[in-house]
């Protein structure tokens, strides 16, 4: 099985602290460190466990600059075959659309039978892998928390829906998932690791391999555009509640509401 | 009692007819015996290398304290004192053991030596000593049979239970103790009969009440006995020796090689590979054990001389809240894993991941090298080293727990297990109250300091530890030490990381601060970390010599620049609990108890483990990262520990001690009534300080650091 | 103005609150509009539901079709792409089925698509301007989008607040044969529910989080009351999961899990810098605690000194009450 990991370079929310810059439009980029989105590297995993099982090779690709080729080689140290990536000058800017159509030009050069995403990165878009499926006609699930191989023709899915429950689909190949965290517990990927593939090569693709102009990828044709940062006003510190219990009550109710924290 | 040539004929003429017999039985016992120890030394040849034969003088040393002086067995007096009167028996016996398996051979054999006093002193030496062995063998049997100590039970998850493989070993000892005495009996009484001397009697020995009971029996049932009880004592010798190297008594055998290449310097860890230096890691094809042959032959050896006695796993704080890992068993499953794969008769069989099929992961995971274990071997079995190269070998196949890969990743990219930013890393010495008592600059290696204080990740981040460096920058200044800190440069010390397994990161780390301490012109390094005491004195080379604070403190009490202010209530009883890698690896244990009772008012008491028994508090560094199976926490095993002892304040050394004494307290529900400090936070509320006006703002605000510490 | 449409989602004949919150949110894209609700499914529950829904929409569209009788992204998205005019944009909550069904949606419609919308602005010229969040809801960014070929938009739940309730008297139109017969390559099966135990902490956006204030395990009931109250989850700071309170799984922290909720409500909590470790994005802090000098008052948005024992369950019933009022 040709298993294809769609990933993507992001800034790691768990080791940083996400602040605005001075000037306000932007955060802070100084001493920000990067790493594969969570939910890709559980992709990642999740491929090589189904190629373990059921034989087959597993690419990881991405769409971005030199800075994102160290990701594709953590993929490597971890087990991946091989890594891609799509770069070229009129990438730049593109939009979620326009990031599916560089990969789904990409995935048209070679014959996948499973393409995985993460269910979403750091801007919680959740987007690649659905608009991926639609453009190359696959049929689609998001939050796959399990993946079984019935033949070379479909898989077993289940996805994770409200409540906890789980929505277990078939699902037939090639087809498109994004998937989320928790489906198993991904390796651990040493500095040895990543040294033993440090000199591998990672071949790259841009437009003209792909066969797609500024017209449909890149900032010109990005429907999206984010204008700035911001922070909504916030408080230092807890306000601190000082009337009596009852009033007190009435007034965190009041505050739950206005959060989204009462049903 | 064998005196040479001239009674030969005498008495032992019902010898000869049968030596062709005796004979045999040396030759094909001597000869199994080559074969088995041949077959044993299998594994060990193939296995990884391991220098141990360097400085033979400390060997030979050691020699003398652990294997002749039995140094460790008094830590367990009843088994201890029995331990060391049957081998004190065996050392004595082995001469005559051998003159009397000697006395089998061919008639015209002459034993060397004359009869005189000297051969008569050892003969009544070698009646007690059989005596005594016979004795000890049966009060051990009963030991076993009926009083059962509890660390020597084998849980139903490790197997079977070997009392009766043990009660069968002790039998057998006794049965050869009985034999010879009864030959010896046997022959002496036939001696007296003959009107020969018999030397002098030693009277309640087990020969001299055997000869007695024999007195008057007929010279022919007298050799009958002579010589059946001499085969017994040839064929049970030759049974034993050629059956403890099935079981846990070959040790016999490799005690005195185990110990001799018992490894020298505490504190360290093996390197990945003796013959690989760091540069060549990379070249490495698979770091760890992950299969039996990935061994180093001491290793094997180890497995080897394991007696199963259970000491390392009565002292085993995981095996004693109920985590997966029990020292005795990791051994004793891999001693018997290679047993079964290198049989006597059949070919090795193949290599298989020991994690996975004897070992569990968690089992791996759940020791936190508090080093106990190896405290407590009498053998000088290691533990420590084994449980890095079985880590490296997880790690290696990516098998980390999801906790751990977490806080590895921070290390990497953070320098910090918390993944906080780098650049905080000295924002503890910013607050504005703090700098007004205290200044702590970071060394540029132009600023004129000698001192480094190196304060280590968890000590710099968290909250509630900063009051332990702040402390130690106190009492520094008021040492007028000039100190300052490698700021964010310092990166964390690593010494969990490469205890973890994940060699290639410590060592990046260590390359980092090495270049980072070289640049800082200190000549001395100074930390209030046992881990990163013991990382920078054992694992960090090419740096200066590292001092814990517990070690100024203590002198500058010796040498009066230290002066503390009585303690101000009088309510409180206190107690000390060493911390693994201050006390045990680094065996610094009166410095912080001198500072605790130069502190006038202190009324200190010792809990019962104390010391090189200290029970560890749950581990530092990554260990506070890991989520293990077990039915209590350490620590709450410890502050009960320190109830028992009638204390209300554990003082520690260690910021990652003092985290787990603090949560454990809460755990067990002892917030109202015992409380847990640093030894240098308690300095310095103490410390007589002779300007004024520092009694009054800053004390105040010394005071508040050390109470908001305390309530979180 | 483009048509806006609003994709329903329901359970057992009864339409999800977004229902409501997506008709709010139409309105502040086009304030004139009249959106229109889409509502796919099977029998008399899929009647029940577009009938409630005139109250709020003026005109429900009712696609009936037996493949649709569960909620498969897949149908569904081919069932809309045959009955959405061109140029319509398409409001969907942004929960599981939202996010199946949308982007794909977007690519087959030929429309631009924007998720997760905590805010609109307004159309200016040919931009949509709306609020998103990124990094874990770390930090807010103004967002626009080029709606010249119209857009497909999904809308936090909870986001928009649905306006006092604006009786439409719409009607229900059964745009069922427009539709046809339906196939995909993803097929249902079943569904697993969740195991009593099973509860995940890492995937509410509501938590109701206790410490050592609790003091016993019997207690641990007052904080489930209010989390069944809240539609929240209970979870923990280590002390109760070592005393085994609560199970592992529960607990928050630098070695338990790391939770990003929305609301954090943690009661009897120190906040010591272990748990709060576990405490990701930048939920909104409750605190609730005997003692004033706790740490945990320096983190938290809302800080009330009280003993939790007494503060939840007046918290819960006044709740409740609340709820039974908005029930009627």
């Amino acid at each position: 099985m040709n298993i294809l990991v769609c990933v993507k370079r992001v800034v790691d929310t768990s080791e940083n602290e996400i602040a605005l810059n001075s000037a306000g439009d932007d955060i802070e980029r100084n001493d920000l460190v990067y790493s594969i989105n969570e939910p890709d590297n559980y992709a990642v995993e999740e491929a090589l466990q189904i190629a373990a099982r059921s034989g087959g090779q597993v690419t990881v690709v991405t769409v971005g600059g030199e800075d994102d080729e160290e990701i594709l080689r953590r993929e490597m140290a971890m087990g991946a075959n091989q890594g891609v990536l799509l770069t070229d000058d009129c990438f730049a800017g593109s939009d979620g659309r326009g990031v599916a159509t560089i990969l789904k030009a990409f995935v048209r050069r070679g014959n996948y039978d499973l393409i995985l995403t993460g269910v979403q990165a750091e801007d919680g878009a959740a987007q690649v892998g659905g608009m991926l499926a639609a453009m190359l006609d696959y049929p689609f699930a998001s939050l796959v928390t399990s993946i079984e191989v019935l033949d070379s023709a479909k898989l077993k899915i289940s996805r994770e829906i409200e409540g906890g429950n789980k929505e277990l689909n078939e699902i037939d190949l090639p087809c498109v998932l994004s998937i989320q965290t928790g489906i198993n517990e991904p390796r651990y990927v040493g500095m040895r690791g990543i040294r033993a593939v440090a000199s591998i090569p990672v071949p790259s693709y841009g437009g003209t391999e792909l066969g797609l102009d500024g017209g449909t990828v890149g900032a010109a044709a990005a429907k999206v555009k984010r204008t700035d940062y911001f922070v909504p006003a916030l408080g230092k510190g807890a306000e601190m509640f000082r009337a009596n219990r009852e009033e007190n009550v009435e007034k965190l109710i009041e505050l739950l509401a206005a959060k989204g924290g009462l049903k | 009692m064998l005196e040479g040539a001239q009674f030969v004929p005498a008495f032992l003429s019902w010898l000869v007819p049968e030596w062709p017999l005796f004979l045999k039985i040396h030759v094909l016992g001597l000869a199994c015996f080559t074969y088995i120890v041949a077959r044993r030394l299998v594994p060990l040849v193939r296995a990884a290398r391991d220098p141990r034969f360097d400085r033979p003088v400390t060997r030979l040393g050691m020699v003398l304290k652990y294997w002749l002086g039995q140094w460790k067995h008094p830590r367990y007096k009843t088994a201890g004192s029995l331990h060391i009167l049957v081998f004190a028996g065996f050392i004595l016996l082995v001469i005559r053991t051998f003159t009397v398996l000697l006395a089998g051979v061919p008639e015209n054999f002459r034993l060397p030596g004359r009869p005189g006093v000297a051969s008569e002193a050892y003969g009544v030496v070698t009646d007690y000593a059989l005596t005594l062995v016979f004795l000890c063998m049966l009060f051990a049997m009963v030991r076993r049979l009926v009083f059962k100590p509890a660390r020597y039970a084998v849980p139903a998850r490790y197997g079977k239970a070997r009392a009766a493989d043990a009660i069968f070993l002790l039998a057998l000892i006794a049965l050869l103790m009985l034999a010879d005495s009864l030959f010896e009996a046997a022959n002496r009484a036939a001696q007296a009969q003959q009107g020969l001397p018999v030397g002098v009697a030693t009277v309640l020995s087990l020969p001299w009440a055997l000869k007695t009971a024999l007195a008057s029996t007929s010279l022919p049932v007298l050799s009958t006995l002579s010589s059946r009880a001499y085969l017994l004592h040839e064929v049970v010798f030759y049974f034993l020796l050629c059956y403890r190297p099935f079981g846990i008594q070959f040790h016999v055998e490799t005690s005195l090689f185990n110990v001799y290449c018992a490894k020298l310097e505490k504190g360290t860890v093996k390197p990945v590979d003796w013959g690989v230096g760091d540069e060549h890691l990379d070249e490495v094809k698979s770091f760890g054990v992950k299969t039996f042959e990935d061994f180093t032959w001491k290793q094997m050896l180890d497995f080897y001389s394991c007696a199963d006695c259970g000491r390392c796993s009565d002292q085993c704080p995981a095996n004693a809240v109920g985590r997966p890992l029990s020292p005795r068993f990791l051994t004793i499953k891999a001693r018997d894993y290679a047993f079964e794969h290198y049989p006597m008769l059949r070919r090795p069989g193949n290599g298989q991941p020991l994690v996975g099929s004897i070992y569990s992961e968690d089992e791996i995971w759940s020791c936190t090298t508090c080093g106990a274990c190896e405290e407590e071997c009498p053998l000088l079995v290691e533990y420590v080293d084994k449980i890095v190269d079985l880590r490296r070998g997880l790690v290696d196949d990516g098998k980390v727990p999801q906790s751990l890969q977490k806080a590895l990743k921070a290390l990497e990219s953070r320098g910090n297990p918390y993944g906080k930013l780098g650049k905080k890393r000295a924002d503890w010495a910013q607050a504005a109250d703090f700098q007004r008592t205290c200044s702590v600059p970071t060394l540029t290696g132009k600023n004129g300091a000698d001192t480094l204080y190196f304060i280590d990740s968890i000590t710099s981040y968290d909250d509630r530890m900063q009051s332990i460096a702040r402390s130690t920058a106190r009492i520094l200044t008021h040492l007028r030490e000039k100190f300052g800190i490698l700021g964010a440069l310092e990166k964390d010390s690593g010494h969990e990381v490469r205890r973890f397994g994940e060699e290639m990161l410590f060592q990046s780390l260590r390359r980092d601060n090495v270049q980072a301490i070289k640049a800082c012109g200190a000549k001395r390094i100074v930390t209030a970390d046992p881990h990163a005491y013991n990382a920078l004195k054992h694992d960090y080379r090419d740096v200066p010599p590292v001092e814990h604070i517990s070690q100024l403190i203590a002198r500058g009490v010796k040498s009066g620049a230290i002066g503390f202010k009585p303690l101000a209530d009088g309510n409180s009883v206190y107690t000390y609990h060493d911390p693994c890698y201050l006390g045990r690896h680094n065996q610094v244990y009166e410095e912080p108890r001198n500072v605790l009772d130069a502190i006038p008012g202190l009324k200190r008491v010792e809990m019962g483990r104390s010391r090189d028994r200290s029970f560890c508090c749950g581990g530092g560094g990554l260990a506070l990262f890991y989520e293990p199976k077990e039915e209590q926490r350490m620590g709450v095993k410890r502050v009960q520990m320190a109830a028992e002892a009638g204390a209300n304040v554990i003082v520690t050394a260690c910021p990652y001690c003092l985290a787990n004494m603090e949560d454990a307290i809460k755990v067990a529900g002892l917030d109202a009534k015992m409380r847990a400090i640093d030894l240098a936070e308690l300095a310095d509320q103490q410390i007589a300080r002779e300007v004024p006006k520092v009694e009054g703002r800053e004390a105040a605000v010394i005071q508040q650091e050390c109470a908001v510490g305390r309530s979180s | 103005m483009a048509r806006i449409y609003a994709y329903i989602t329901h359970r057992g004949g009864v339409a999800d609150d977004t229902a409501a919150e997506l008709a709010a949110a139409a309105r502040k894209i086009d304030p004139t509009a009249s959106p229109t609700a889409l509502v796919t499914g099977w029998g008399t529950e899929l009647d029940g539901v577009c009938n409630a829904l005139r109250a709020s929409y003026a005109e429900v569209w009712k696609i009936a079709n037996v493949a649709l009788a569960y909620p498969n992204a897949e149908l569904i998205r081919k069932a809309l792409v045959r009955v959405v005019a061109p140029g319509g944009f398409v409001l969907a909550p942004h929960e599981h089925l939202g996010m199946d069904l949308s982007p794909g949606l977007s690519i087959q419609l030929s429309a631009a698509y924007v998720s997760d919308v905590v805010g609109i602005a307004g159309i200016e010229g040919t931009e949509l301007k709306v609020i998103r969040q990124e990094f874990g809801g770390q930090v807010s960014a103004h967002v626009r989008c080029d709606v010249s070929s119209s857009a497909v938009v999904t809308v936090r739940p909870g986001a928009f607040q649905p306006a006092a309730s604006n009786p439409a008297g719409g009607t229900v139109v059964d745009k069922s044969n427009d539709v046809g017969a339906l196939t995909a390559g993803r097929r249902y099966l079943g569904t697993l529910e969740a195991e009593a135990g099973d509860v995940d902490i890492t995937k509410h956006s509501v938590l109701v989080s206790i410490g050592r204030g609790i003091q016993e395990k019997e207690n641990v009931a007052i904080a489930q009351e209010l989390a069944d109250a809240l539609g929240a989850a209970v979870s923990c700071s280590r002390p109760v999961a070592d005393a085994k309170w609560l199970e592992k799984s529960r607990q928050v922290g630098s070695s338990g899990k790391t939770v990003k909720p929305k609301v954090y409500l943690a009661c009897g909590i120190s906040g010591a810098f272990q748990h709060l470790a576990g405490l990701k994005g930048h939920p909104f802090i409750v605190a609730i605690n005997k003692n004033p000098q706790a740490p945990i008052f320096q983190v938290a948005d809302v800080g009330i000194v009280d003993d939790l024992l007494e503060f939840l369950p007046e918290l819960t019933s006044k709740i409740r009450e609340r709820q039974e009022v908005a029930a009627k």
